[in-house]
């Protein structure tokens, strides 16, 4: 485990910027097929993925201990990205039962984010040390 | 163009989720991972509405505002009810991630051609993942906020597991096949659904409130990779980069919840811990000590160094606001308070921490369980607060203990322990704890709360005098 720590205590930086080169070059070649309605890349998402949880595992195991219940709600807000998802779906010009499916996924990810970052928010504003307390 | 356009900003999101994680290494910067985590949401919707094609701004505008209002509520809940929300909102994003997989497939089952095997796989993992999270954190809410009509105990019967397995494997197999051919096992789909939201009501159902830390992180992964499954659907790169740093992080929390418990994933989710200990349970009769507030009182004015074991016992009693009261009364009297924090206290990760942080109590004084152990030969007097198995000795010593080899905090090598608590009823499972009957412990019975306003009641009353 202490291997481990090591490794992405020195490499996150290294990762993070080739997570960021890599979508954004993939992105660019790509970005002329996705007119079509052909097979996505899945390669290139399968790395984005490999590289993105290898950052993350490296990002989470640095939190304070302190902050594991605020970090948990807001990754939960973070996961709620599924607003995009849920965006496209409900925005488009579907069938109406699929917009209906969209909007409450579009609801539940909402819900999610306002509550989660405001009482992430909330709970890290209780967090004092104790210089801050005298001041 | 646009889609560049949108595709940057995607990329600027994903890099402000990432810093917002980061922040979070210390509680001086972590405030600024919360607007770097809302500027990263903003980005990321705008750049989304700028999508060609959106019009149906009537639906988007009343789910946005719905979201609004119900979520505004959810976070004003008071911190003890912090576990619950957290696992509603798990629930909210499986169910999310569920109903757009479904969505997604009965589009795309218009035009079959689009239903490549890659995107199937996608599918199939994002509604099972997806739903059984959606059930599986309502379950686990429902406890959690002691909702009636769900038992808070473990349920457990015989074929327990070979039923919940059994009921995943056939939903994996209908998986495969409506991935093989989605266009001729069309009617399988809704079976899938249901046996994911199913699977995930009977996943929880065996799950006691000492497991439920372990649980929500579990929960909270999956609904990390539900996100990460929604990306391959749609083949949306931040889905499956923020998506991930929710998976990676449910995962890294559920490690360190099995290591303070010393128990493995298959053993919280299949062990079904609650029935075996019953008999074990008052089987011999000791005895314990005894001591009153006020004697309890004299004692901790003697004493320089003082470490408070806090435990969900705390948190029902809201004994917090008392107990930072006798932590300011000793702290003028220049005695050294510790909280000694054991990973798995309270019921979600760092729970805690955040009672504490709430009834204004510097985060400095709150120590892990491996940074105080050693310390505890020299600490004076250890008050344990509604915190049970988490301070057992049998952990070390009692090898037919089913806690055996669960890392506590050393509470009975401290020089004398006070332990309050309502009354000797066995706590979680049922486990005696031999903390109680150790000769240097001395119990005092009752409500947290009433406890330890009584010992701040002496102890400023002799300081007045």
């Amino acid at each position: 485990m202490n291997v481990l720590k090591s490794f992405f205590l020195h490499y996150n930086k290294i990762l993070f910027v080739t997570l960021g080169y890599f979508i954004f070059i993939s992105d660019i070649a790509f970005a002329e097929g996705e007119a079509t309605h052909s097979e996505p890349d899945y390669i290139a998402l399968l790395f984005v993925f490999m590289l993105s949880t290898f950052i993350g595992l490296g990002v989470v195991t640095r939190v304070s201990r302190l902050l594991h219940t605020p970090l948990m709600s807001l990754t939960n807000a973070i996961s709620a990205i599924a607003v995009v998802g849920s965006l496209i779906l409900t925005g488009m010009d579907h069938p109406d039962y699929i917009t209906i499916l969209g909007a409450i996924a579009l609801f539940a990810s909402m819900t999610n984010i306002v509550s989660g970052f405001m009482i992430t928010d909330r709970m890290l504003k209780m967090f004092k040390s104790k210089e801050t307390k005298k001041s | 163009m646009i889609y560049s356009v949108i595709q940057f900003a995607y990329i600027i999101a994903t890099a402000l989720f990432i810093f917002s994680l980061h922040w979070m290494k210390d509680p001086k910067t972590a405030r600024h991972g919360v607007f770097a985590g809302i500027a990263a949401m903003t980005v990321a919707i705008v750049s989304t509405l700028l999508e060609p094609g959106i019009v149906n701004w009537e639906w988007i505008s009343v789910a946005i505002v719905l979201g609004f209002i119900v979520g505004v509520p959810l976070s004003k809940v008071p911190l003890t009810a912090v576990p619950q929300r957290t696992a509603l909102s798990h629930a909210f994003g499986g169910l999310a991630a569920g109903l757009v997989g479904t969505a997604k497939y009965y589009l795309w089952l218009e035009t079959p051609a689009d239903l490549t095997i890659f995107r199937m796989i996608a599918i199939i993992a994002e509604i099972i993942l997806g739903f059984l999270t959606f059930t599986g954190s309502l379950m686990a809410a429902g406890k959690l906020q002691e909702i009636k009509w769900i038992p808070q105990r473990p349920v457990t019967y015989r074929g327990q597991n070979i039923i919940n397995l059994g009921l995943l494997g056939i939903a994996m197999i209908g998986g495969i096949a409506v991935i093989v051919n989605p266009v001729q096992y069309a009617f399988i789909f809704p079976v899938i659904i249901v046996l994911a939201l199913l699977f995930g009501v009977l996943l929880v159902i065996p799950i006691g409130g000492a497991d439920m830390p372990t649980v929500i992180s579990l929960l909270n992964s999956y609904a990390g990779l539900s996100a990460v499954a929604m990306g391959f659907v749609l083949d949306n790169k931040l889905l499956v980069t923020a998506g991930a740093l929710d998976g990676s992080s449910g995962l890294i929390l559920s490690i360190i919840m099995c290591k303070a418990m010393n128990r493995s994933f298959t053993n919280v989710l299949f062990g079904a811990f609650g029935q075996v200990q019953a008999v074990k349970a008052g089987s011999e009769t000791r005895t314990v000590k005894q001591e009153t507030s006020e004697g309890a009182a004299q004692i901790l004015e003697q004493a320089s160094k003082v470490v408070i074991v806090p435990g969900y016992g705390m948190a029902v009693a809201q004994a917090q606001y008392r107990i930072r009261e006798l932590y300011d009364l000793l702290t003028k009297q220049g005695v050294d308070v510790k909280f000694a924090i054991h990973p798995v206290a309270g019921r979600m990760p760092g729970h805690m921490n955040v009672l504490l942080a709430e009834a204004k109590i510097p985060y400095e004084q709150l120590v892990e369980m491996d940074d105080i152990n050693s310390d505890m030969p020299q600490v004076d007097v250890v008050i344990v607060v509604g915190a049970n198995d988490v301070v057992n000795p049998a952990a070390r010593s009692d090898k037919t203990s089913p806690i055996f080899g669960m890392p506590i905090i050393d509470a009975d090598k401290a020089k004398m322990c006070f332990a309050i608590k309502r009354s000797m009823n066995p706590g979680f499972a049922g486990i005696e704890n031999d903390l109680y009957f150790a000769e240097r412990t001395f119990m005092l019975f009752g409500d947290a709360k009433a406890v330890i306003g009584e010992l701040v009641k002496e102890l400023s009353a002799s300081q007045a005098s």
